[in-house]
Protein backbone atom coordinates (compact mmCIF):
# COMPACT_ATOMS: atom_id res chain seq x y z
CA UNK A 1 0.00 0.00 0.00
CA UNK A 2 1.09 3.50 -0.28
CA UNK A 3 -0.57 6.19 1.39
CA UNK A 4 -0.59 9.56 0.68
CA UNK A 5 0.58 12.41 2.42
CA UNK A 6 -1.56 15.46 2.84
CA UNK A 7 -0.14 18.24 4.94
CA UNK A 8 -2.33 20.71 6.24
CA UNK A 9 -0.79 24.65 6.04
CA UNK A 10 -2.04 28.15 6.15
CA UNK A 11 0.83 30.11 6.92
CA UNK A 12 -1.84 32.81 9.65
CA UNK A 13 -2.27 30.82 12.97
CA UNK A 14 -5.88 30.03 13.84
CA UNK A 15 -7.63 29.57 10.82
CA UNK A 16 -8.31 26.03 11.58
CA UNK A 17 -5.49 23.84 10.46
CA UNK A 18 -6.06 21.46 13.56
CA UNK A 19 -9.72 21.62 13.06
CA UNK A 20 -9.63 20.75 9.63
CA UNK A 21 -7.13 17.84 10.41
CA UNK A 22 -9.15 16.28 12.82
CA UNK A 23 -12.27 16.19 10.71
CA UNK A 24 -10.62 14.89 7.83
CA UNK A 25 -9.17 12.61 9.62
CA UNK A 26 -12.24 10.95 11.02
CA UNK A 27 -14.32 11.39 7.82
CA UNK A 28 -11.68 9.40 5.87
CA UNK A 29 -11.36 7.03 7.98
CA UNK A 30 -15.44 6.41 8.17
CA UNK A 31 -14.63 6.03 4.51
CA UNK A 32 -13.04 2.88 5.40
CA UNK A 33 -9.59 4.55 4.87
CA UNK A 34 -6.58 3.93 7.25
CA UNK A 35 -5.88 7.04 8.20
CA UNK A 36 -3.03 8.78 10.63
CA UNK A 37 -2.88 12.35 11.55
CA UNK A 38 0.61 14.03 12.34
CA UNK A 39 0.55 16.62 15.02
CA UNK A 40 3.76 18.67 13.74
CA UNK A 41 3.48 21.76 16.42
CA UNK A 42 6.17 20.68 18.89
CA UNK A 43 5.99 22.48 21.66
CA UNK A 44 2.36 23.50 21.31
CA UNK A 45 0.14 20.32 20.97
CA UNK A 46 -3.43 20.91 20.40
CA UNK A 47 -4.74 17.99 18.05
CA UNK A 48 -4.60 15.64 20.61
CA UNK A 49 -7.22 17.85 22.62
CA UNK A 50 -9.86 18.52 19.22
CA UNK A 51 -9.53 14.92 18.77
CA UNK A 52 -9.63 13.91 22.59
CA UNK A 53 -7.13 11.71 22.89
CA UNK A 54 -5.40 13.79 25.54
CA UNK A 55 -4.76 11.25 27.90
CA UNK A 56 -4.42 8.78 25.88
CA UNK A 57 -0.81 9.74 25.14
CA UNK A 58 2.13 7.74 26.42
CA UNK A 59 4.57 8.18 23.80
CA UNK A 60 4.77 10.92 21.18
CA UNK A 61 6.57 12.06 17.53
CA UNK A 62 9.79 13.28 19.19
CA UNK A 63 10.42 9.70 21.25
CA UNK A 64 9.84 7.44 17.69
CA UNK A 65 12.50 9.97 16.18
CA UNK A 66 15.39 10.26 19.07
CA UNK A 67 14.62 6.13 19.05
CA UNK A 68 12.78 5.87 22.61
CA UNK A 69 9.89 4.02 21.12
CA UNK A 70 8.72 2.13 18.17
CA UNK A 71 6.38 3.80 15.71
CA UNK A 72 3.65 1.72 16.23
CA UNK A 73 3.64 2.42 20.11
CA UNK A 74 3.57 6.35 19.63
CA UNK A 75 0.42 5.90 17.76
CA UNK A 76 -2.87 6.19 19.53
CA UNK A 77 -5.91 4.45 17.81
CA UNK A 78 -8.94 6.33 18.49
CA UNK A 79 -12.19 4.51 19.92
CA UNK A 80 -14.44 6.34 17.45
CA UNK A 81 -13.29 5.36 14.34
CA UNK A 82 -10.71 2.34 15.01
CA UNK A 83 -9.01 2.86 11.40
CA UNK A 84 -7.64 6.71 12.50
CA UNK A 85 -4.86 7.14 14.51
CA UNK A 86 -2.95 9.76 16.15
CA UNK A 87 0.79 10.73 16.80
CA UNK A 88 0.96 13.57 19.05
CA UNK A 89 3.48 16.10 19.35
CA UNK A 90 5.85 16.64 22.11
CA UNK A 91 4.97 19.53 24.52
CA UNK A 92 8.02 19.88 26.34
CA UNK A 93 10.48 20.11 23.23
CA UNK A 94 10.80 22.63 20.59
CA UNK A 95 11.06 22.81 16.45
CA UNK A 96 14.17 21.68 16.51
CA UNK A 97 13.70 18.34 18.12
CA UNK A 98 12.57 17.00 14.37
CA UNK A 99 14.08 17.79 11.17
CA UNK A 100 12.71 17.44 7.41
CA UNK A 101 14.73 14.27 6.52
CA UNK A 102 12.58 12.72 10.21
CA UNK A 103 9.65 13.58 9.06
CA UNK A 104 9.75 11.99 5.01
CA UNK A 105 11.77 8.84 7.42
CA UNK A 106 8.74 8.35 9.44
CA UNK A 107 6.40 8.89 6.62
CA UNK A 108 7.71 6.37 4.26
CA UNK A 109 7.64 3.67 7.15
CA UNK A 110 3.79 5.19 7.61
CA UNK A 111 2.98 4.93 3.75
CA UNK A 112 3.54 0.88 3.93
CA UNK A 113 0.59 0.49 6.03
CA UNK A 114 -1.84 3.76 5.77
CA UNK A 115 -4.06 4.99 2.91
CA UNK A 116 -3.38 8.53 4.33
CA UNK A 117 -1.18 10.63 6.50
CA UNK A 118 -2.56 14.03 7.26
CA UNK A 119 0.14 16.43 9.29
CA UNK A 120 -1.20 19.26 11.04
CA UNK A 121 1.55 22.13 10.20
CA UNK A 122 2.27 24.51 13.03
CA UNK A 123 1.33 28.34 11.90
CA UNK A 124 4.34 30.35 10.59
CA UNK A 125 6.71 29.23 7.80
CA UNK A 126 9.73 28.79 9.86
CA UNK A 127 11.55 24.95 10.66
CA UNK A 128 8.16 23.54 11.60
CA UNK A 129 6.52 24.42 8.38
CA UNK A 130 9.28 23.06 6.32
CA UNK A 131 8.88 20.02 8.55
CA UNK A 132 5.69 19.24 8.05
CA UNK A 133 6.00 20.41 4.36
CA UNK A 134 9.10 18.13 3.01
CA UNK A 135 7.20 14.65 3.10
CA UNK A 136 4.05 16.00 1.30
CA UNK A 137 2.72 14.48 -1.57
CA UNK A 138 -0.33 16.95 -1.33
CA UNK A 139 -0.33 20.31 0.56
CA UNK A 140 -4.11 21.25 1.82
CA UNK A 141 -3.67 25.66 2.23
CA UNK A 142 -6.53 26.96 4.74
CA UNK A 143 -7.58 29.99 4.98
CA UNK A 144 -10.23 32.12 6.34
CA UNK A 145 -12.48 34.98 3.92
CA UNK A 146 -10.24 37.67 5.33
CA UNK A 147 -7.32 39.62 3.86
CA UNK A 148 -4.87 38.54 6.18
CA UNK A 149 -5.39 34.94 6.36
CA UNK A 150 -5.34 35.27 2.42
CA UNK A 151 -2.06 37.11 2.17
CA UNK A 152 -0.79 34.48 4.21
CA UNK A 153 -1.79 31.29 2.18
CA UNK A 154 -0.58 33.26 -0.97
CA UNK A 155 2.89 33.18 1.12
CA UNK A 156 2.56 29.54 1.69
CA UNK A 157 2.08 28.77 -1.94
CA UNK A 158 4.68 30.78 -3.31
CA UNK A 159 6.85 28.99 -0.98
CA UNK A 160 5.37 25.64 -1.87
CA UNK A 161 5.79 26.42 -5.53
CA UNK A 162 9.49 27.38 -5.22
CA UNK A 163 10.12 24.25 -3.10
CA UNK A 164 8.44 22.45 -6.22
CA UNK A 165 6.00 20.61 -3.90
CA UNK A 166 2.33 20.39 -4.19
CA UNK A 167 -0.37 20.46 -6.09
CA UNK A 168 -1.41 22.53 -3.48
CA UNK A 169 -5.43 23.08 -2.95
CA UNK A 170 -7.58 25.37 -1.47
CA UNK A 171 -9.72 24.95 1.61
CA UNK A 172 -11.54 28.35 2.23
CA UNK A 173 -13.02 28.63 6.19
CA UNK A 174 -15.18 29.58 8.47
CA UNK A 175 -17.16 31.49 5.33
CA UNK A 176 -20.72 33.36 6.45
CA UNK A 177 -22.78 33.86 3.64
CA UNK A 178 -24.79 36.19 6.11
CA UNK A 179 -21.42 38.50 6.28
CA UNK A 180 -20.91 37.80 2.12
CA UNK A 181 -24.36 38.58 1.30
CA UNK A 182 -23.85 41.85 3.03
CA UNK A 183 -20.84 42.92 1.00
CA UNK A 184 -19.03 42.54 4.80
CA UNK A 185 -17.03 39.49 3.98
CA UNK A 186 -14.78 38.55 0.85
CA UNK A 187 -16.29 35.68 -0.88
CA UNK A 188 -15.05 32.43 -2.04
CA UNK A 189 -14.89 33.56 -5.48
CA UNK A 190 -12.42 36.70 -4.28
CA UNK A 191 -10.77 34.28 -2.30
CA UNK A 192 -9.57 31.89 -5.25
CA UNK A 193 -9.50 34.27 -7.79
CA UNK A 194 -6.30 36.10 -6.16
CA UNK A 195 -4.78 32.73 -4.69
CA UNK A 196 -5.11 30.96 -7.68
CA UNK A 197 -5.34 27.20 -7.00
CA UNK A 198 -7.63 24.68 -7.32
CA UNK A 199 -10.25 24.61 -4.31
CA UNK A 200 -11.20 21.42 -2.76
CA UNK A 201 -13.71 22.73 -0.26
CA UNK A 202 -15.64 25.46 1.58
CA UNK A 203 -16.61 25.38 5.32
CA UNK A 204 -19.53 27.24 6.42
CA UNK A 205 -19.21 29.23 9.79
CA UNK A 206 -20.65 27.14 12.82
CA UNK A 207 -21.04 27.22 15.89
CA UNK A 208 -21.04 23.80 16.50
CA UNK A 209 -17.20 23.61 15.43
CA UNK A 210 -16.19 25.47 18.60
CA UNK A 211 -18.67 23.27 21.05
CA UNK A 212 -17.53 20.01 19.63
CA UNK A 213 -13.63 21.29 19.52
CA UNK A 214 -14.10 21.80 23.09
CA UNK A 215 -15.77 18.04 23.86
CA UNK A 216 -12.62 16.68 21.21
CA UNK A 217 -15.65 15.28 19.33
CA UNK A 218 -14.85 16.54 15.69
CA UNK A 219 -17.98 17.92 14.09
CA UNK A 220 -17.92 16.11 11.26
CA UNK A 221 -19.37 13.25 14.15
CA UNK A 222 -22.19 15.56 14.16
CA UNK A 223 -24.92 14.65 11.66
CA UNK A 224 -27.04 18.03 12.09
CA UNK A 225 -23.64 20.18 11.45
CA UNK A 226 -23.19 22.32 7.74
CA UNK A 227 -19.52 22.45 8.51
CA UNK A 228 -19.09 18.45 9.51
CA UNK A 229 -21.30 18.09 6.18
CA UNK A 230 -18.47 19.96 4.14
CA UNK A 231 -15.48 18.07 6.17
CA UNK A 232 -17.14 15.40 4.97
CA UNK A 233 -17.58 16.31 1.06
CA UNK A 234 -13.46 17.35 1.11
CA UNK A 235 -12.46 13.56 1.94
CA UNK A 236 -14.63 12.42 -0.48
CA UNK A 237 -13.04 15.04 -2.81
CA UNK A 238 -9.87 13.58 -1.27
CA UNK A 239 -10.80 10.00 -2.60
CA UNK A 240 -11.14 10.61 -5.62
CA UNK A 241 -14.84 11.41 -6.07
CA UNK A 242 -17.10 14.24 -7.76
CA UNK A 243 -19.15 15.89 -4.86
CA UNK A 244 -20.97 19.11 -6.19
CA UNK A 245 -20.50 22.15 -3.74
CA UNK A 246 -22.77 22.72 -1.12
CA UNK A 247 -25.13 25.77 -1.09
CA UNK A 248 -24.43 28.58 1.05
CA UNK A 249 -26.82 30.13 1.17
CA UNK A 250 -28.96 28.79 3.92
CA UNK A 251 -31.17 26.64 2.31
CA UNK A 252 -30.17 23.07 1.74
CA UNK A 253 -31.06 21.56 -1.34
CA UNK A 254 -31.76 17.73 -2.31
CA UNK A 255 -28.83 16.48 -2.85
CA UNK A 256 -27.21 17.57 0.61
CA UNK A 257 -30.33 16.60 2.78
CA UNK A 258 -29.87 12.83 1.18
CA UNK A 259 -26.05 12.75 1.30
CA UNK A 260 -26.89 14.14 5.04
CA UNK A 261 -28.92 11.24 5.44
CA UNK A 262 -26.80 8.74 4.32
CA UNK A 263 -23.15 9.91 4.95
CA UNK A 264 -22.60 7.79 7.80
CA UNK A 265 -23.96 4.56 5.58
CA UNK A 266 -27.08 5.08 8.84
CA UNK A 267 -24.73 4.68 11.40
CA UNK B 1 43.76 39.23 -8.87
CA UNK B 2 42.83 35.34 -8.22
CA UNK B 3 42.81 34.03 -4.79
CA UNK B 4 43.26 30.27 -4.76
CA UNK B 5 42.72 28.27 -1.43
CA UNK B 6 42.81 24.64 -1.96
CA UNK B 7 39.01 24.50 -0.96
CA UNK B 8 36.45 23.45 -3.61
CA UNK B 9 35.21 27.34 -4.27
CA UNK B 10 37.24 29.79 -6.58
CA UNK B 11 36.73 33.45 -6.08
CA UNK B 12 38.10 35.92 -9.21
CA UNK B 13 37.49 39.25 -9.68
CA UNK B 14 36.18 40.74 -12.67
CA UNK B 15 35.20 44.12 -14.07
CA UNK B 16 31.48 44.37 -12.40
CA UNK B 17 32.69 42.78 -9.01
CA UNK B 18 33.66 39.03 -7.97
CA UNK B 19 32.67 35.76 -9.65
CA UNK B 20 32.85 32.25 -6.74
CA UNK B 21 32.73 29.63 -8.69
CA UNK B 22 32.10 26.46 -6.71
CA UNK B 23 32.48 22.77 -7.30
CA UNK B 24 30.28 21.54 -4.68
CA UNK B 25 27.88 18.51 -5.02
CA UNK B 26 26.30 19.97 -1.60
CA UNK B 27 24.60 23.25 -1.30
CA UNK B 28 25.08 23.22 2.28
CA UNK B 29 28.88 22.81 2.17
CA UNK B 30 28.60 25.41 -0.65
CA UNK B 31 27.31 27.77 1.42
CA UNK B 32 29.08 27.34 4.20
CA UNK B 33 32.58 27.98 2.57
CA UNK B 34 31.78 30.95 0.74
CA UNK B 35 30.53 32.46 4.41
CA UNK B 36 33.41 31.17 5.98
CA UNK B 37 35.79 32.97 2.82
CA UNK B 38 33.68 36.10 3.65
CA UNK B 39 34.18 35.95 7.06
CA UNK B 40 37.46 35.64 6.95
CA UNK B 41 38.49 38.27 4.94
CA UNK B 42 35.40 40.74 5.83
CA UNK B 43 37.35 43.96 4.88
CA UNK B 44 38.02 42.52 1.24
CA UNK B 45 34.65 41.58 0.70
CA UNK B 46 32.82 44.38 1.84
CA UNK B 47 30.64 46.59 -0.43
CA UNK B 48 31.19 44.05 -3.09
CA UNK B 49 28.78 42.92 -5.55
CA UNK B 50 29.19 39.30 -6.29
CA UNK B 51 28.28 36.70 -9.10
CA UNK B 52 27.91 32.94 -8.15
CA UNK B 53 28.35 30.04 -10.67
CA UNK B 54 27.46 27.60 -9.15
CA UNK B 55 27.71 24.43 -11.35
CA UNK B 56 24.80 21.73 -11.64
CA UNK B 57 23.92 22.55 -7.84
CA UNK B 58 19.94 22.91 -7.37
CA UNK B 59 19.37 25.25 -5.44
CA UNK B 60 15.82 26.53 -4.27
CA UNK B 61 14.82 29.75 -3.30
CA UNK B 62 14.77 29.34 0.30
CA UNK B 63 18.19 28.59 0.71
CA UNK B 64 19.43 31.05 -1.82
CA UNK B 65 17.58 33.79 0.03
CA UNK B 66 18.81 33.10 3.29
CA UNK B 67 22.63 32.89 1.00
CA UNK B 68 21.71 36.37 0.17
CA UNK B 69 20.64 38.27 3.40
CA UNK B 70 23.89 36.25 5.28
CA UNK B 71 25.78 37.95 2.53
CA UNK B 72 24.28 41.19 2.90
CA UNK B 73 24.62 41.22 6.78
CA UNK B 74 28.30 41.11 5.67
CA UNK B 75 27.90 43.97 3.42
CA UNK B 76 28.19 41.91 0.28
CA UNK B 77 25.52 42.01 -2.43
CA UNK B 78 24.45 38.46 -4.50
CA UNK B 79 23.96 40.08 -7.83
CA UNK B 80 23.91 37.32 -9.99
CA UNK B 81 24.05 33.90 -10.53
CA UNK B 82 25.11 31.21 -13.03
CA UNK B 83 23.89 27.63 -13.40
CA UNK B 84 23.56 24.59 -15.32
CA UNK B 85 20.44 24.13 -13.26
CA UNK B 86 16.86 25.04 -14.54
CA UNK B 87 15.48 25.21 -11.23
CA UNK B 88 18.18 27.30 -9.61
CA UNK B 89 18.05 29.80 -12.56
CA UNK B 90 14.65 29.82 -11.99
CA UNK B 91 14.96 30.42 -7.96
CA UNK B 92 17.48 33.52 -8.95
CA UNK B 93 15.00 34.89 -11.32
CA UNK B 94 12.19 34.83 -8.55
CA UNK B 95 14.73 36.80 -6.26
CA UNK B 96 15.37 39.09 -8.59
CA UNK B 97 18.97 38.44 -9.44
CA UNK B 98 20.41 38.34 -12.79
CA UNK B 99 21.09 35.42 -14.65
CA UNK B 100 23.76 35.56 -17.25
CA UNK B 101 23.78 33.13 -19.67
CA UNK B 102 27.34 31.43 -19.83
CA UNK B 103 28.23 29.55 -22.29
CA UNK B 104 31.43 27.30 -21.70
CA UNK B 105 33.94 29.50 -19.82
CA UNK B 106 34.03 32.12 -22.02
CA UNK B 107 34.99 35.56 -19.85
CA UNK B 108 31.41 37.26 -18.48
CA UNK B 109 33.08 40.51 -20.00
CA UNK B 110 31.83 39.22 -23.56
CA UNK B 111 28.30 39.06 -22.58
CA UNK B 112 26.50 41.24 -24.44
CA UNK B 113 23.42 42.95 -22.72
CA UNK B 114 19.96 41.93 -24.23
CA UNK B 115 18.42 44.43 -25.49
CA UNK B 116 14.69 45.08 -26.28
CA UNK B 117 12.64 47.12 -28.85
CA UNK B 118 12.49 50.13 -27.28
CA UNK B 119 16.53 49.48 -26.27
CA UNK B 120 16.69 49.34 -23.46
CA UNK B 121 17.21 46.17 -21.22
CA UNK B 122 14.35 44.66 -19.01
CA UNK B 123 13.70 41.63 -16.96
CA UNK B 124 10.90 39.45 -17.92
CA UNK B 125 9.04 37.18 -15.57
CA UNK B 126 6.43 34.91 -16.36
CA UNK B 127 4.74 33.85 -13.61
CA UNK B 128 2.48 35.44 -10.75
CA UNK B 129 4.34 36.79 -7.73
CA UNK B 130 3.10 35.63 -4.58
CA UNK B 131 3.04 37.48 -1.32
CA UNK B 132 6.87 37.70 0.05
CA UNK B 133 8.75 38.10 -3.31
CA UNK B 134 10.47 41.10 -3.79
CA UNK B 135 12.24 41.33 -7.32
CA UNK B 136 14.70 44.06 -8.15
CA UNK B 137 16.24 45.61 -10.92
CA UNK B 138 18.36 48.16 -12.55
CA UNK B 139 16.83 47.58 -15.60
CA UNK B 140 12.87 47.70 -16.14
CA UNK B 141 10.81 44.83 -15.38
CA UNK B 142 7.95 43.32 -17.42
CA UNK B 143 5.06 40.91 -15.35
CA UNK B 144 3.69 38.51 -17.35
CA UNK B 145 1.46 37.31 -14.37
CA UNK B 146 -0.42 38.63 -11.33
CA UNK B 147 1.67 40.63 -8.68
CA UNK B 148 0.08 39.69 -5.27
CA UNK B 149 -0.34 42.19 -2.62
CA UNK B 150 3.02 41.55 -0.06
CA UNK B 151 5.17 40.85 -3.07
CA UNK B 152 6.95 43.91 -4.09
CA UNK B 153 8.83 45.31 -7.40
CA UNK B 154 11.48 47.64 -7.45
CA UNK B 155 13.04 48.84 -10.62
CA UNK B 156 15.59 51.30 -11.95
CA UNK B 157 13.56 52.70 -14.68
CA UNK B 158 9.82 51.05 -15.54
CA UNK B 159 7.27 48.32 -14.38
CA UNK B 160 5.15 46.70 -16.95
CA UNK B 161 2.71 44.41 -15.35
CA UNK B 162 0.89 42.38 -17.79
CA UNK B 163 -1.80 40.97 -15.34
CA UNK B 164 -3.58 42.41 -11.99
CA UNK B 165 -0.98 44.47 -10.03
CA UNK B 166 -1.95 44.41 -6.36
CA UNK B 167 1.54 44.19 -4.63
CA UNK B 168 3.91 47.15 -3.85
CA UNK B 169 5.57 48.74 -7.03
CA UNK B 170 8.40 51.23 -6.46
CA UNK B 171 10.35 52.76 -10.49
CA UNK B 172 12.64 55.10 -11.80
CA UNK B 173 15.03 54.32 -8.44
CA UNK B 174 18.11 54.85 -10.70
CA UNK B 175 16.57 58.51 -10.72
CA UNK B 176 15.08 58.07 -14.59
CA UNK B 177 12.33 60.62 -14.80
CA UNK B 178 10.90 58.86 -17.84
CA UNK B 179 10.13 55.69 -16.27
CA UNK B 180 6.52 54.54 -15.93
CA UNK B 181 4.47 51.77 -14.26
CA UNK B 182 1.84 49.85 -16.18
CA UNK B 183 -0.78 46.77 -15.51
CA UNK B 184 -3.95 45.64 -16.94
CA UNK B 185 -5.81 45.94 -13.01
CA UNK B 186 -4.40 48.66 -11.38
CA UNK B 187 -4.45 48.21 -7.40
CA UNK B 188 -1.40 48.68 -6.16
CA UNK B 189 -0.84 48.48 -2.35
CA UNK B 190 1.98 51.18 -2.59
CA UNK B 191 2.76 52.71 -5.97
CA UNK B 192 6.32 55.37 -6.51
CA UNK B 193 8.28 56.87 -9.44
CA UNK B 194 11.50 57.88 -8.03
CA UNK B 195 10.96 59.92 -4.79
CA UNK B 196 6.97 60.32 -5.35
CA UNK B 197 4.73 58.44 -4.18
CA UNK B 198 1.18 58.24 -5.21
CA UNK B 199 -2.01 59.05 -3.68
CA UNK B 200 -4.09 56.44 -5.67
CA UNK B 201 -7.34 57.91 -6.56
CA UNK B 202 -10.55 55.65 -4.76
CA UNK B 203 -12.70 56.62 -8.42
CA UNK B 204 -9.51 54.97 -10.57
CA UNK B 205 -12.09 51.87 -11.88
CA UNK B 206 -10.27 48.40 -10.83
CA UNK B 207 -11.05 46.95 -14.09
CA UNK B 208 -9.46 49.39 -16.82
CA UNK B 209 -5.75 49.38 -17.33
CA UNK B 210 -3.81 51.95 -16.39
CA UNK B 211 -0.40 54.01 -16.37
CA UNK B 212 1.42 55.53 -14.02
CA UNK B 213 4.20 58.91 -15.27
CA UNK B 214 5.76 61.34 -13.78
CA UNK B 215 4.49 64.95 -14.16
CA UNK B 216 6.58 68.13 -13.09
CA UNK B 217 7.16 65.87 -9.77
CA UNK B 218 3.47 64.56 -8.89
CA UNK B 219 2.31 61.28 -10.16
CA UNK B 220 -0.37 60.86 -12.84
CA UNK B 221 -2.66 58.13 -14.02
CA UNK B 222 -3.93 57.86 -17.46
CA UNK B 223 -5.86 55.00 -18.97
CA UNK B 224 -3.47 52.46 -20.77
CA UNK B 225 -4.93 51.44 -24.23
Amino acid sequence: MTGIVATISSGKGGVGKSTTTANLGIALASLGKKVVCIDSDIGLRNLDVVLGLENRIVYDLVDVIEGRCRLQQAMIRDKRQPELSLIPAAQTRDKSAVSPADMIRICDQLKEEMDWILIDSPAGIERGFRNALAPADLILVVTNPEVSAVRDADRVIGLVESEQKGPAKLIINRLNSALVKRGDMLNAEDVQDLLAIELIGIVPEDELVLISTNRGQPVVLDQKSDAGLAFMNIARRLNGEEVPFMRLDGKKDLFSSITNLLRFGGK
Amino acid sequence: MDIKTESKIRIKGYQDGLIITSNHQEWKDCQEEIISQICEKENFFRGGKITLDLGNLTVHAAEMGSMRDKLSDKGVTLWSVISNSPTTIKTAQMLGLDTPIYPGKSNLRDRQPSVSAIGDSALLIQRTLRSGISIQSEDSIIVLGDVNPGAELLSGKSILVWGRLRGAVQAGLSGETESVICAMVFTPTLLRIGEAVADIPAKMKKSKPYKAMLKDGVIHFEPWD
